[in-house]
C-alpha cells in the first residue's frame, strides 16, 4: 500500500518529528514497502488466536508495600538537563 | 606475558585467583589492544581508562586478600545500551551524545558486584535499530575479519571486540537477534537468554516486550560464567521473573547423549547461502556424533515472524522514544521556537535515518483506523508462532539452524533498502518472539568469513543450551580462531 507526502506528513506530526524536504520522498518509498512487506500477515487465519502482548503469558504485575523508597536526587537528574534554573526544567513560553 | 587475549575467560578468572598476574596487567594489556585497534574497528564509543585501572587495583586488593568473586579483575566491555553512572552513555545517538547516566543498569551494578572492570562502552546501532552497526551517530563498526565487512548488529561493537580480543567479554542485548547474528558475523559465541531472565532495569529501552540482555564470549564456559552472575530477580524491572539461577557453569558438563535435536524445517530455505548450509550440515553431523538424536520438525507460521516483527517492534519502539523530548536530558534543538518546535526539531535532528522510520512505522500501526489491521493482527500471528514452538519443544529437547543465512557483507551493501536488512534476522526473530533462549555458535568458515550455528530452547533451558554448546566447542576448535592481525 502506498502512502501519500499528506499521510507522511500526518505520521510525522504525530510522531512529533521534524522532518526536511528530501526526507520525505525517502519515506514516503520505504515506509510503503514496509507496509506492502507486513502485508504478509494477511495470511495467516487468527479469527480464534488471542493476541500475545508479552512472551511470559500467565506472569502478573507485581505488587509492592507503599512506601517511599526512592531517594531525593533531583540535582543528579538535573544535571543532564539542555536547560534547567532554581530545580525547574524550562522550555520555551507556553502561555503568553 | 603477552597471550592474555588468547585466553578464555574462564582461564583469565582462574590465573588472577591463582595470582599468576594482576588485574592491572591485565586490563592495561588489554586497553592497549583496544587502543591499537580503534581506527580500524571503530568497536569503542567510550574507554574508560582511568576508571579501569582504578578498579584494577581495588581488584587487586581483593584478590590479595583471598576477598575475590567470580570476576574479580576480569575486564570486560558494556554495550553502550546499558546505563553506567557517571559515565556517558549515548546508545549510540546523537539524542544521548551528552548524556552521563545518574545510576547504573542492574547488569552493570551485578558484574560489578561480582568484580569485573569495565573497560569501555561498546558501539552499535542507533537505539539498537539495525543488524549491521551502520546506523550508529559514531560511525560504523567494521568486522574484523574483514574491515570491509559488517560485524552484525546491533551489538555490533561488543562483538567487534570480543573477536578481536580487545576484551574477553561484553554485554550485548537482543530484540530481533542483536546478540547472536553479529556473534555469527564475527565467529564468537553470543547468548540471548529467556525473557525475564536478565534485569532489563538501566538497559535503554527499544521494544521492551522483545528486549533481552545478555553476553558475548568466545566460549559457552565463559558465557555460562558471566550469566550466572548477570542474570536473577529484580524488583526494580516488572517483567523479571523470579525463580533461582542455576549454576550454569557446574551444568556445563552435562552428558549429550540422547539430546532430542529438532532442524527446523523452515530454516534451512531458499535463503539460505548453500555454502552457509553445508557448514550447519557439518556441525549437525559433529552433533549426531556426540549421540544427539536428530529429526525434522516443521513450525509452519514461523516465515511470517519477520513481518511481526516490523509491526511490533516499531509500534512499541515509537512509544518508548516518546520520552526523548528534547526537555529534560538529551538533544535540544538550537532556538526553539515553541514548544512543539522544540519537540519537533530536537527529535527531527536528534534521531538517525533508521530511528525515525521505525518511530514513523510503529506511529503509523498504532494510529486509528490502523491498529488493528496491523498491530493486533500482529499480535494474533505472534501468539501463532509461540504456539508452533510449545508444539514442537513437546517433541524435541532443542532447535537447531543456521544463525544467519549468509556471512558478513559489505558495508553500505544493504543500507538502502531497509527490507534486505530486516531479512538479516530472519533466524533470530522468532526466539524474541516467543521469549526464548537461544545462542549462536561458530561452526567453520566460508571464504576466510565466520558461520553461525543457532541452538534454541523453551523457557529457561539456558543450562541445557549452554551445556549442549559446550559439548561442540569439546571437540571442534571454531571457537578458538582470532581474525588475522588479532592473534
Amino acid at each position: 500500500m502506498a502512502l501519500t507526502r499528506e499521510q507522511i506528513a500526518s505520521i510525522a506530526a504525530l510522531a512529533r518529528l521534524d522532518l526536511t524536504a528530501s526526507e520525505f520522498p525517502v519515506y514516503q518509498d520505504s515506509l510503503s514497502r514496509i507496509l506492502e512487506f507486513v502485508s504478509a500477515l494477511d495470511r495467516a487465519h487468527t479469527a480464534d488466536v488471542a493476541p500475545m502482548s508479552h512472551p511470559l503469558p500467565g506472569l502478573s504485575q507485581r505488587l509492592r508495600p507503599d512506601v517511599v523508597t526512592e531517594q531525593d536526587r533531583r540535582e543528579h537528574y538535573q544535571a543532564n538537563a539542555p536547560q534547567v534554573a532554581a530545580g525547574l526544567y524550562l522550555v520555551p513560553k507556553v502561555i503568553e | 606475558m603477552s597471550d592474555w587475549h588468547t585466553s578464555t575467560l574462564t582461564q583469565l578468572a582462574a590465573g588472577l585467583r591463582a595470582r599468576k598476574f594482576s588485574s592491572a596487567e591485565l586490563v592495561r594489556a588489554y586497553l592497549q589492544r583496544i587502543d591499537a585497534s580503534q581506527a580500524a574497528l571503530n568497536a569503542f564509543i567510550s574507554v574508560t581508562r582511568e576508571q579501569a585501572l582504578s578498579d584494577a587495583a581495588v581488584a587487586d586488593r581483593a584478590l590479595a586478600a583471598g576477598a575475590a568473586g567470580a570476576l574479580t579483575g576480569v575486564p570486560i566491555a558494556h554495550k553502550d545500551i546499558f546505563c553506567t553512572q557517571g559515565v556517558r552513555t549515548t546508545c549510540g545517538s546523537r539524542m544521548l551524545d551528552n548524556f552521563v547516566s545518574p545510576y547504573d543498569a542492574t547488569v552493570v551494578a551485578k558484574l560489578k558486584g561480582a568484580g569485573a572492570v569495565m573497560l569501555g562502552k561498546t558501539n552499535m546501532d542507533e537505539f539498537a535499530m539495525g543488524s549491521s552497526s551502520e546506523t550508529s551517530f559514531y560511525g560504523p563498526v567494521r568486522n574484523p575479519w574483514n574491515p570491509q565487512l559488517v560485524p552484525g548488529g546491533s551489538s555490533g561493537g561488543s562483538a567487534a571486540a570480543v573477536a578481536a580480543r580487545l576484551v574477553p567479554a561484553a554485554t550485548a542485548t537482543d530484540t530481533g537477534g542483536s546478540i547472536r547474528q553479529p556473534a555469527a558475523l564475527c565467529g564468537i559465541t553470543g547468548l540471548k537468554p529467556t525473557y525475564g531472565r536478565v534485569s532489563r532495569f538501566g538497559m535503554i529501552a527499544f521494544a521492551s516486550s522483545l528486549d533481552q540482555g545478555g553476553v558475548l564470549t568466545a566460549t559457552a564456559a565463559d558465557a555460562a560464567l558471566v550469566l550466572r552472575e548477570m542474570a536473577g530477580f529484580d524488583a526494580n524491572d516488572s517483567t523479571s521473573v523470579d525463580t533461582p539461577v542455576p549454576d550454569y557453569v557446574a551444568a556445563l558438563e552435562r552428558p549429550l547423549a540422547g539430546l532430542k535435536v529438532g532442524l527446523l524445517k523452515e530454516f534451512f530455505d531458499e535463503g539460505l547461502d548453500a555454502h552457509n548450509e553445508r557448514r550447519i550440515r557439518e556441525a549437525l553431523k559433529v552433533y549426531e556424533g556426540l549421540g544427539a538424536k536428530l529429526s525434522e520438525v516443521s513450525l509452519p507460521n514461523l516465515p511470517l515472524s519477520v513481518p511481526v516483527y516490523y509491526v511490533v517492534a516499531p509500534a512499541e519502539c515509537s512509544s518508548n522514544l516518546a520520552r526523548y523530548d528534547g526537555v529534560r536530558f538529551g538533544y535540544r534543538c538550537e532556538k526553539p521556537r515553541d514548544l512543539a518546535d522544540l519537540y519537533r526539531r530536537s527529535r527531527g535532528e536528534g534521531f538517525g535515518a533508521e530511528v525515525k522510520r521505525r518511530i514513523m512505522t510503529g506511529t503509523y500501526v498504532l494510529s486509528a483506523g490502523y491498529y488493528d489491521a496491523y498491530y493486533l493482527k500482529a499480535q494474533r500471528v505472534r501468539q501463532l508462532i509461540n504456539e508452533d514452538f510449545r508444539r514442537a519443544f513437546g517433541s524435541v529437547d532443542v532447535l537447531m539452524g543456521p544463525t544467519t543465512p549468509t556471512p558478513a557483507f559489505a558495508i553500505g551493501a544493504k543500507t538502502s533498502d531497509p527490507i534486505t536488512m530486516y531479512l538479516n534476522d530472519i533466524y533470530t526473530i522468532g526466539a524474541n518472539l516467543a521469549g526464548l533462549p537461544a545462542v549462536s555458535i561458530p561452526c567453520g568458515f566460508v571464504q576466510q568469513l565466520p558461520v553461525g550455528l543457532q541452538i534454541v530452547g523453551p523457557h529457561f533451558s539456558e543450562a541445557r543450551l549452554l551445556s549442549a554448546a559446550h559439548a561442540f566447542q569439546r571437540v571442534t576448535d571454531w571457537h578458538t580462531r582470532v581474525p588475522p592481525g588479532y592473534a
